[in-house]
């Protein structure tokens, strides 16, 4: 029998096994999940949790999936947590600070407390990329919160009352859409596409038997 | 600090330091195909005596399918055949089911054509094996590469078997479905002046793997659901699974829905369906652990197949090569076949190289349970699971000193939390299920047999044939999704209201009846139960 220690789901305790994740052990003490699990990875956000452990005041958060029990753990997940989502074009947009503050005005009342930095389970700076994204510098608030999953946890802390997450998708996009560097080979392979350029070639190759195929196949050079 | 590792394995692990400067640059040959045959035919678990059969009723009775999608075909439907249908609670245009990188993207373009579009999905939108799928996606949109050798790869890849109209679609496709995802603000990888980054991945030809690091998938997900969001008339329903399509004279003409945590059903009257339901890899073929979401149950499968959808290559499954096999609260979590495009090798307990680390997923696979199984070679670790070394220190070597933490931070964050710095020290890996190769067959409209019924993504079936090639999954659903919702939102303006029936499920119970089925057996299944057998054993329904 594998070493068993005591945890305590909302409250409730329950005797599991020590090498389990939090999502494993509420799985083994008995719960069927609908919500606060998603791609089981670590990388959806669905399984939030907050927890604390034997005789400390902090609160800590983990992903269910990730992060192992310990003895004495007291954990609740959280599933959902409201949050503001603006709805905009991304045809319409510009990459300024001005941008970001039309669409979400709270960020200027970021107190720079980091508390959203100190929760964050995927370890992002994410007060930095807010304050990043109100000093106009979208690029730094892009790749700061490129890591970002979506939890909500930031969002659940914040005195202010931002929602960090959308605000660091928001900044992806503005950078993905306006200021990265276009990839022209793209813009001309699509063209080529359009006028049919490569047509007859394929129609040529659908139209092969298995063993032309196969020989074609078998004799591709490799891009080294 | 005590090492995770037991002493057999560290010296193992020092082999590994030992040899990996010299191993640099160091060439294996590609196998031929025969020599590819051989080594799927002996190790391939596709291969496996008794692990498929053939099915027993159906459109494609006498199939062989793997063992767990037979039980789920050959089950009752969850939902009495008598069912009240008389009150509809949605009436729309195009209803998608899913809500993963294909139905989002159906979704978005359904809605530009025009279409009034409700999109239900069992779990939140975005939670999909989309969102999980790191390494990439492809498109020949380099001067050196095109669509047709595009094509020639993934029909190579997919043993000669794949639907050639859809293997067009696919490649031709391709460049455009960058370039929408550009413009929607996805931050790919790119060089300086703009040019996408790009790498090989197993079984191509060209260098066309474009990545958003090792988020590729997330990040697309992130920005269609963002996107989706963003436009109000596409009305989402999350925890709202669909558990049987309704259907009039071999018309589908919408879908039961239910609402998982209220526990009521809800009818949906729809022109065109959008089936987006994504794969199976909770079904756990032969007990393998797998790298899928939590409700890739196959439930689209089982909907489309009652309904009259013949299935395709359902004999056969995707195991990814490197799932993780240490420590044990990630095993089966995928270690992106980006590592090995990096220049990660594979290595036994002698630190040998023992395949060429590019070749196509079903052969890897073989080849690493061949080291592991047959030839002894594999480490074994405390919990008695073996694994073969992938090593990935070897990335910073070659390409440069930080490399690893910014191609596959994801990677790094994940074994950090078990104290493992990949940086340094290789990871022990053992294929995991990781995809369905087959599905519902469409064409390249993404029609599926049964009238009005399209299907996009994991859950078709033809485009890969018998093995998919890394970042072509992420390139499906977009493809697959896009002309979905185009056609699906088209053709849903010429459709006239049909009736709401379960005929086709009377039809199914009565010949499940006739082969003498499990009566208490039902599906779709819609999620997984992982509690313990004690507890399952103890619950009761009381209210």
């Amino acid at each position: 029998m594998e070493d068993m220690i005591t945890i305590y789901i909302m409250g409730k305790q329950y005797e599991v096994p020590k090498s389990l994740t939090i999502m494993k052990a509420m799985e083994y003490a008995g719960y069927k999940f609908l919500r606060g699990c998603g791609c089981r990875g670590g990388f959806c956000g669905a399984c939030a949790t907050v927890y604390r452990t034997l005789d400390d005041y902090k609160i800590k958060v983990g992903l269910a999936c990730q992060t192992v029990v310990e003895d004495g753990m007291y954990l609740a997940q959280i599933p959902f947590f409201p949050a503001n989502k603006a709805k905009y074009s991304i045809d319409e947009l510009e990459p300024t600070y001005v941008q970001v503050s039309k669409l979400y005005p709270e960020v200027f009342r970021c107190l720079a407390c980091n508390t959203c930095t100190k929760i964050c389970p995927q370890d992002i700076q994410v007060m930095d990329y807010v304050q990043n994204s109100l000093r106009g510098n979208i690029t730094e608030a892009a790749n700061l919160s490129f890591d970002c999953i979506m939890c909500g946890l930031c969002a659940s802390r914040c005195p202010a009352e931002i929602v960090q997450y959308n605000v660091g998708i928001l900044c992806r996009r503005l950078y993905g859409r306006y200021l990265a560097p276009k990839a022209e080979h793209l813009k001309k392979r699509v063209a080529e596409i359009e006028e049919g350029k490569f047509d007859d070639e394929i129609d040529k190759l659908m139209k092969s038997d298995e063993d032309s195929l196969k020989e074609l196949y078998s004799n591709r050079d490799m891009e080294k | 600090m005590d090492s995770i590792y037991s002493e057999t394995i560290i010296e193992s692990m020092k082999r590994v330091e030992a040899t990996r400067k010299e191993r640099v640059g160091q060439k294996l040959p590609l196998l031929t195909l025969d020599e590819r045959s051989d080594i799927l035919h002996g190790f391939h678990p596709d291969y496996k005596a008794g692990t498929i059969r053939a099915l027993r009723a159906g459109p494609s009775k006498g199939e062989n399918m793997v063992n767990e999608v037979a039980d789920l075909l050959e089950s009752y439907g969850a939902i009495d055949d008598n069912f009240d249908l008389s009150e509809v609670d949605y009436d729309v245009d195009v209803l998608i089911i899913g809500g993963g990188g294909a139905g989002a993207s159906a979704a978005l373009i359904a809605q530009e054509n025009g279409a009034n579009v409700l999109l239900a999905t069992k779990l939140r939108l975005g939670d999909a094996n989309t969102m999980m799928a790191q390494g990439g996606i492809q498109a020949a949109d380099k001067e050196n590469d095109s669509p047709s050798i595009h094509y020639l790869d993934i029909i190579g890849g997919g043993g000669f078997h794949n639907v050639p109209e859809l293997v067009r679609a696919l490649a031709i496709d391709a460049p455009s479905v960058i370039k929408w995802l550009e413009d929607l603000g996805v931050m790919f990888n790119k060089e300086k002046d703009g040019t996408m980054f790009s790498i090989h991945g197993g079984g191509t030809s060209r260098k066309r793997m474009h990545s958003c690091r090792d988020y590729s998938g997330g990040e697309m997900m992130k920005t269609l659901r963002d996107e989706v969001l963003n436009r109000g008339d596409i009305e989402v329903l999350e925890f709202s699974s669909a558990c049987e399509l309704l259907t009039d004279n071999g018309k589908c003409t919408g879908a039961i829905l239910y609402n998982m945590e209220t526990e009521e059903y809800l009818i949906v009257r729809s022109k065109t369906t959008i089936m987006a339901t994504g794969g199976a890899g909770r079904l756990h073929v032969q007990r393998f652990p797998t790298t899928n979401h939590y409700g890739a149950t196959a439930d689209g499968l089982v909907m489309a197949y009652r309904a009259g959808c013949s299935l395709l290559f359902m004999d056969t499954i995707q195991y990814h090569p490197t799932g993780a096999a240490f420590p044990e609260q990630i095993l089966g979590l995928l270690i992106t076949e980006k590592c090995r495009g990096l220049g990660a090798q594979l290595l036994n307990t002698d630190a040998n190289r023992f395949i060429y680390e590019l070749e196509t997923r079903d052969v890897e696979a073989a080849a690493i349970i061949r080291e592991c199984q047959e030839r002894g070679l594999g480490v074994e670790t405390a919990s008695g699971m073996k694994g073969v070394w992938l090593d990935l220190p070897l990335i910073d070597v070659i390409n440069g000193q930080g490399t690893i933490k910014r191609e596959i931070p994801a990677m790094y964050r994940q074994y950090m939390r078990f104290d493992i710095d990949i940086t340094k020290e290789p990871v022990l890996v053992y294929p995991t299920q990781h995809y369905q190769n087959g599905g519902i067959l469409i064409n390249d409209k993404a029609e599926a047999e049964l009238e009005n019924l399209y299907v996009a993504g994991e859950a078709s079936g033809g485009i890969h044939g018998r093995n998919r090639l890394m970042g072509n999954s992420l390139l499906d659903i977009i493809v697959f999704g896009r002309r979905a919702g185009k056609n699906a939102a088209i053709k849903s303006q010429k459709v006239k209201e049909g009736k709401l029936t379960l005929n086709h499920l009377k039809k199914y119970n009565a010949e499940l009846d006739q082969m003498g089925a499990q009566k208490e057996r039902t599906s779709p299944i819609l999620l997984p139960d992982y509690r313990r057998e004690e507890t399952k054993k103890r619950h009761i329904e009381v209210f």
